[in-house]
Formats: structure tokens, sequence, C-alpha cells
């Protein structure tokens, strides 16, 4: 962003204003000095030099100050501006390249989308491709079947229009359909809101629950910053538990017990629990008993379920499986009147990793009929959500079976993937335990590390005085050394004392390598350097 | 909804919104907290915004302890489809610009404009026309879609907003927020990439993006006009001509008795009327009390977009209805208004 003059000018004069006259409503009736008589007359106006722009700092909503999210913060704001001198003048770093290990966006790092599912939505976009002979030679058979079904399920078969706020009925019928494959349960489609990916389903819940500040959502930590950004964002508290680092990341009902007290002693109601399974940034799988408890716990104390399970076909470990909360929770005979539950997937994980065409859904069970009402108006404000996302949602719900053409391609892309993830979360948490004074718990699922390093008091000093938390100070030298982009574990949570960052699994397992060498060289500079 | 959401902090902020008005200004004011400002559009003055109505409202709601921050406007109009001259937008930005408000210009029917007295002039043109002090000083978010136009692609959700005069710092804000969401939609990107660089002279596909964007439009003009007369030829409904967007707004005149009826069925008069409207005859439309309007005064909306072919028949329905309704209800006493 161009920085002008002008524009510096411009900020100074309103921050000024803002501090020394309090912006206040017109008073037609109060006396007014000449100059600022101009709205009595219709000639040509002139500013009031007491009044600050209505869009500006200090007159914007605070809780949109209030609101961070450290996975596009500062740090990589800063490897963008390098990326952008590399680009001009090359060897002006010592690297050859920027590596954004900050963000969970496979495709941008190389990872290839699944063939069947861009074959059906290239067809769903253009259908006259349909009508063509020469589509049976360029796509599969199943594809062009699919693409098919979907589009007759389609009003006008127009994949411009707007559909249902919830989403085309047919696909979330899919979608029901595969989530009773997956789970042994049924699932209902009108229980299924397809969305723009699992955020605005997030706000969405946020929104509804949260009345004021006195409201609070019980908030893993360390998290995935979603979650306090839209606490922030709709004005509510977010009430933190903490994981256990020392036990892989485990989640202790008494842990959440405690703080549940904590928070009633001081006032606040809260109103759900979330939880992230597998873990963003922790990367732990909960064990079904665990998940039983933390079940029960919900329903004893009245709160909403809020089970992000967008990472539930990311599961490395053979010792492990993902379970959903909503089966564990039938699993214990507990059915609509017993708890609610919502449950968030996406499109953008997975081994299908197409952050770009925001697709997901929550599915909202436990609710009131009328409380549904309340769901599905509020959806409504934004029409629906973008076609070619859902039409993946049903996809990733409803791959290619066996005896489909696309089958046998279709499983050698998904394995190929997701063996490759768990290799280079093995090797990456390898590395990151080879380092001095940094310790690494093992990434079950997910796809990200979140190693602990413990910082020498010089190299603290050293933050203190450059006016920055010292797990940012750590990630800004290893982005400015290295050009490798992680996010401070500030950005998460984490317990105050300790410092962790969090990076991304997702490089190309040929860039590997050159990741763990890089990253270790710079560690090994760094504690000599402020090593005690 | 992310602009709204920056701008207002409670109650105590106000935004200017034209009446009758596309609801997601009501909802999305509702659902942030603050407070909306209604300006009335005239209905007798082709749907015009006056200024001195505009200052008229500002003075009340300061009355009430609201500090107003913004004003919609929404041009070509929805629902109303009235196009705004280029002197009425010099209006408008000196307002804002008195009153210390940023303008937001809903320009998403910028391409449907069905007359040629009144090209789609951009608020932002006009700003930048009137030259500094004002073009560096008055704040404006401009919003366009590719849902409307003749590309019709609201499947996609792609959409922009263009920011003038917006502090860096509260961009940077802006920025933040919309991090949180992570990105919108790549294909709807794609779209708005081609919708703002279609294909040029001499390249092949041009000809055929012409008459494609080129019948639809037509089309769309051709249909607006049918609407507007078929509304028109009866004798209760009163329909300002479709300048632009995609929607028709007639006033529909209602008998006292036709309004008691409503009330016993627990009903606005005009749901009552278009309930009744959609059973006898398929048409669905909504009610006018959706978008607001004066007291007493009933409309509906209906979209021109129907097939041209069905465009007759459907119009024959509607008076059908009407004039069977009306016989229903009337009782040569009085209408409902006007």
């Amino acid at each position: 962003m161009r920085k002008t003059v002008l524009a510096k000018a411009r900020i100074l004069l309103s921050n000024a204003h803002c501090c020394n006259s309090p912006r206040q409503a017109h008073n037609l009736l109060s006396p007014l000095p000449s100059s600022l008589s101009r709205f009595l007359s219709s000639s040509s106006p002139s500013p009031s030099p007491s009044m600050a722009p209505p869009v500006s700092l200090h007159t914007i909503n605070p809780k949109v100050l209030k609101c961070e999210y450290a996975v596009r913060g500062e740090i990589v704001s800063l490897a963008q501006r390098l990326q952008q001198e590399l680009e001009v003048k090359p060897g002006s770093h010592p690297f050859d390249e920027i590596l954004y290990c900050n963000i969970g966006n496979p495709q941008s790092l190389g990872q290839q989308p699944i063939t069947f599912f861009r074959e059906v939505l290239a067809l769903c976009d253009h259908p006259a491709l349909l009508d063509i002979s020469e589509t049976h030679g360029l796509f599969s058979a199943d594809a062009i079947q699919r693409a098919w079904q979907i589009l007759d399920q389609i009003p006008g078969r127009a994949t411009g229009a707007y559909s249902h706020s919830q989403g085309i009925k047919g696909l979330r019928d899919k979608i029901a359909a595969g989530i009773e494959a997956r789970d042994g349960y049924p699932a209902d489609p009108n229980d299924i809101f397809l969305t723009d990916g699992a955020s605005p389903a997030v706000h969405m819940m946020m929104q509804l629950l949260i009345r004021s500040e006195k409201d609070g959502i019980l908030c893993p930590i360390p998290q995935y910053p979603l979650y306090s950004a839209s606490i922030a964002l709709h004005g509510g508290t977010l009430v933190p538990y903490y994981l256990d680092e020392a036990n892989g990341w485990g989640l202790e009902v008494s842990e959440l017990k405690k703080q549940l007290e904590n928070a009633k002693s001081k006032g606040i109601a809260v109103r759900a629990l979330v939880v992230i399974n597998p873990g963003n940034p922790t990367g732990q799988v909960l064990a079904e008993y665990n998940q039983r408890q933390i079940v029960d716990f919900c329903k004893q104390e009245g709160l909403v379920l809020l089970a992000d399970e967008v990472y539930q076909e990311n599961v490395y470990v053979p010792e492990k499986q993902f379970h959903s909360f909503k089966k564990i929770s039938r699993s214990m005979g507990y059915g609509e009147k017993d708890i609610s539950l919502v449950s968030f997937q996406s499109v953008s994980k997975g081994y299908h990793g197409e952050c770009g065409k925001r697709g997901g859904y929550m599915e909202v069970t436990g609710f009131g009929p009328d409380v549904r009402e309340q769901i599905y108006k509020v959806a409504s404000v934004n029409l629906c959500s973008n076609i070619s996302g859902q039409i993946l949602a049903s996809l990733v719900m409803n791959p290619p079976k066996v005896g489909d053409e696309s089958y046998e391609s279709y499983i050698a892309e998904r394995d190929g993937i997701l063996s490759s993830l768990a290799r280079r979360a093995k090797t990456l948490e390898e590395a990151f335990n080879r380092l001095e004074g940094v310790t690494c718990n093992k990434a079950e699922g997910a796809m990200y590390l979140f190693p602990r390093i413990s910082l020498p008091e010089k190299a603290i000093k050293a933050a203190q005085d450059a006016k920055t938390a010292p797990d940012a100070f750590y990630c800004r030298r290893l982005l400015n050394a290295t050009g490798i982009v992680v996010v401070p574990g500030s950005g998460f949570g984490q317990v105050p004392g300790t410092w962790h960052f969090r990076c991304t699994i997702l490089p190309q397992e040929d860039k590997i390598p050159a990741v763990v060498s890089r990253l270790t060289d710079f560690h090994k500079s760094f504690m000599d350097e402020f090593r005690d | 909804m992310q602009i709204l959401n920056t701008i207002i902090r409670g109650a105590g902020d106000g935004v200017l919104v034209p009446v009758p008005q596309y609801p997601l200004y009501s909802a999305a004011i509702t659902l942030f907290g603050g407070s909306l400002v209604p300006y009335y559009l005239e209905e007798t003055a082709n749907w015009g915004l006056d200024i001195n109505d505009l200052q008229h409202a500002v003075a009340e709601a300061h009355t009430k302890g609201i500090t107003i921050k913004a004003m919609v406007i929404i041009n070509p109009g929805n629902p109303t489809g009235q196009c705004l001259s280029e002197a009425n937008l010099r209006e408008i930005l000196q307002f804002c610009y008195r009153e210390n408000l940023v303008l937001l210009g809903d320009e998403v029917y910028q391409q449907n404009i069905y007359q040629d007295e009144r090209p789609f002039v951009s608020a932002r043109k006009v700003l930048m026309d009137m030259g500094p002090p004002l073009s560096r000083e008055i704040q404006l978010v401009s919003f366009h879609t590719v849902s409307k136009g003749y590309w019709g692609e609201c499947g996609q959700r792609g959409g922009y907003f263009e920011m003038t005069n917006i502090p860096l710092q509260t961009v940077d804000e802006i920025y933040k927020v919309a991090s949180v969401s992570l990105s919108p939609n790549v294909p709807a990107q794609i779209f708005m990439g081609l919708m703002v660089n279609p294909p040029k002279p001499r390249d092949i596909s041009y000809g055929k993006f012409v008459r494609e964007s080129q019948d639809i439009l037509e089309s769309l003009r051709r249909r607006a006009r049918i609407m507007t007369d078929g509304f028109n030829s009866c004798r209760n409904v009163v329909c300002n001509f479709t300048e632009g967007a995609m929607y028709s707004f007639p006033q529909i005149r209602l008998p006292p008795r036709a309004i008691e009826a409503a009330k016993k069925a627990g009903k606005v008069a005009d749901v009552f009327y278009c309930l009744k409207l959609l059973e006898e005859t398929g048409i669905s439309t909504v009610p006018g009390s959706g978008f607001g309007q004066k007291e007493g005064v009933f409309h509906l909306r209906t979209t021109i977009l129907p097939a041209e072919e069905d465009m007759p028949a459907i119009m024959a329905s509607f008076k059908r209805f009407n004039d069977e309704f009306m016989e229903q209800y009337e009782d040569y006493r009085g209408y409902s208004r006007m």
C-alpha cells in the first residue's frame, strides 16, 4: 500500500482532531462560527476542522480493532514485502524464495487437486460440454455421470443462480448420506447449512450465541485464531481451557470444569465449548473415551458443543482414528433432545485442499425448530454460499466408490497425498526435536507442527528491547534469515512464559530437506548469538 | 456487511437508508446493533431523492441522540429502479461532506440501464470530477457484483468494494477482518476479472460475447416496458417505469374492505394481496412492506426476469387476478390511499 505524504498528513490530522475534540452530533440550534455555517447555505461547503472522518481508526467499531488474526498477521505482511523485494532485486536476501509455512493452504505449495472433483466442477460450470461428443474422450465417464446428476438437482441446471439458503437440496441429501456412511448414524439434510468454508458457519454460531460480553465461549489454548477473532467481533468473552502439552496436548475434563467455574464466578454465562479435532495448531486426535467425557460435560452443563472437524481426513497415526462427535453422542444414546451439537466440515483440508473454492458446511442438531428458523433467517441474508463450493462439499462427502471408473486413480491420488503428509509430519517433527532447546509433540493429525522453544534470557531481553513478543522476535529473525514464514505461538495462545511457533507440514516433499537444513542452521546461529 | 460492521459502533450510530430499500441494509444494521435512519424516496417524483428530506432526517436523528455516520444510495435503485443523475450525485456527495458521512454506493445494477436520459455514472467519477479538496476528503465505498448486469452469476458469490479516501490505518483494519475469512472464492474472482475485462473487438469470442450480452440487455429493457405498461393498465395500479435494475415496484391501491380482510387474517395488507396472488396465479412476489413504504401505501416487488415470451401471459394473469380481487373487495366508497 502506498503511503503518500498527503495520506500521512491526513491521518495525523484526523488523529489530532480526535484527541482534541471528541465527535459531537451536529446541533443546528447552537451558534456557529461563520466558517461552519456551510450547511445553512447550499453553496460550496467547507470541511469541519473539528470533525473526525466517519471512517477512521477512532470512529470505527472498536470490536474490529480488538480482533486479531495472526495467521495472516504482521510476519506474513513482512514476508510479502520481502517477496516483492526479491522479485525486484534478486539476491537482495540470503534466500531465493519465501516459503509460506504459515497457513494450511496446500495447493499454494504444489499439492494437486483431485482429478475427479475438478472434472465434475468443470462440467457443471460449462454444461454445454456435456452435449458434445469430444467430452467423452476428455472426461471420465463417472465424472460425466455425476455432473448430470448434480445438474439435474439444480433448478434450470443453472449453477450461476442463487440456491436455497441452506444449499442445494440434492447436494445436502448426498452430504447427509455421506455423514451416515461415515458414522453409522442417520443425518438429516435439513440439518445441513452449506457455507463458504467452515469460517462463515463459525461466525454464524458466534453471532447466534453471543448476546453481550457476559457470554463466554470455552476455547482450547492453543486455538485456531478464527475463534478468538470471531468472539471479539461479536462482542463476547473467550474463556480459555489449556491443552496439556506434556501429555500430547491432551484435553482434561477437569480443566474444562475448572475454567467453567472460574468464568461463572466472574459473572460470565458460558454458552458453548469449542473442540477442534484433530487439533489446530496442536494436531492431537482425541481418544474416544475423551470424546465421551466431553459430550457428557456439555450435556451436564447445558453447553452447545461446537465441533470443528475440518481435519477429519488428516490422521497420520495408526493408533488413533477420527470419530465425529455426532457419532460419539449417538453411540452414547444421546439424541436431539439431549445435546446441542454443531459439527463443522470444510473442503479446504483433508486430501482435497480446495481452500480457494470456499466450500464447507455445518450440521446443526439438537436445536428447537424456532432457533433453527432463526439460523435459516441469518443464512438467508447472504442468500447462499457459492455453488462450486457446494458441489465440492457433496463430492468430498461422497467420493468415487469401488467399481466407479475413477475409483482407482482417485484412491491413488488420495493415498499419495495423505501418506506424503504423514511422512512430512514425521520428518519435520524429528527435525524440530533435534534443535537445541526445542521440543515438539507429534502431529497425530491436521497440517501443523507446534514446537516449543525455550528462549534464552538474552533473546527475551532483545525481544523486549525491540518491543516484540519473544516468539514473534524469533519468527521474524527466522524469516529474515531463511525466507521461511511461520506464525508465532502468541497468535494461538499458549501457557504464559512458554513460546511456540506453528509451522505447516505442507511444503512439497522435495523441499523439506532444504527447509530442515535452513531452519537447523538458523536455529544454531540464533542460539549461538543469544545463548545464556 | 463487512463495511457496515466496521462503521457501526452501537445503537448511537445511524445509517441513512433509502425507503424503499433492499432489505440487506435493514438486516445488516440490525445485526450489527446500529440504527437505521430512513429517507423516503418520492414515488410521484419518479422515486426521486430530496436533499431537504435528508437534512430533515439527519436533524431528527440528532434529537434522538443518534450520530449519522453513513449514507446508503442504491443506484440504480432496488426495488425502485430509478437512476440518479450527475447533479443528484453531486448534491448527495456535497451533503455527505457537510454532514461528515461516508457514502456507501451500492452500484450493483450499473449495467442494467433501460433508458437513455440518465446513463449510469459512478459516485466515484462524480467525486473525482469535483476536484480537490472534496475529491480528496469525501469518504466513499462503492460496491459491485457479478450477480447482476447481463452476467447474472449470482451463485458464484463474487463482488468487490472499492474504498476512496479511507485512511490507510483503517484500510489495514478492514484487511485484518477480511483475512479472518481468508479469501473470497477463486472462481468468483476469476469471474470478476472477466466482468471488468470482457472480450475486446478482434478477440475470437468478441462477436459471440456482444451478441449474448446485448440480447440479454435489450430483452431486459423490453421486459421492463412490458411489465410497467401491464401494471399501469390496471385501474388501481400505478407503476413507475423501471429505469434500471431488475424489478418492477407497482403501487397497488387497496380498497378499505381488502385492508380489513387482511387484518382479520392477521396479515399486513400487501402480504395478504401477494399471498392471494400466489395462490390464484402461481406468481410469487415480495410484498412492499419487506422494503419499506409510506404508511398506508402498498406495493409489491416483482422481478422483470421471467422469459420474454412468457411476459404477456404473466401480465394477463396478473390483471385477471387483480380485477377479480378488486371486484371482490371494492365497495365504491373510496380507496386506501391517494
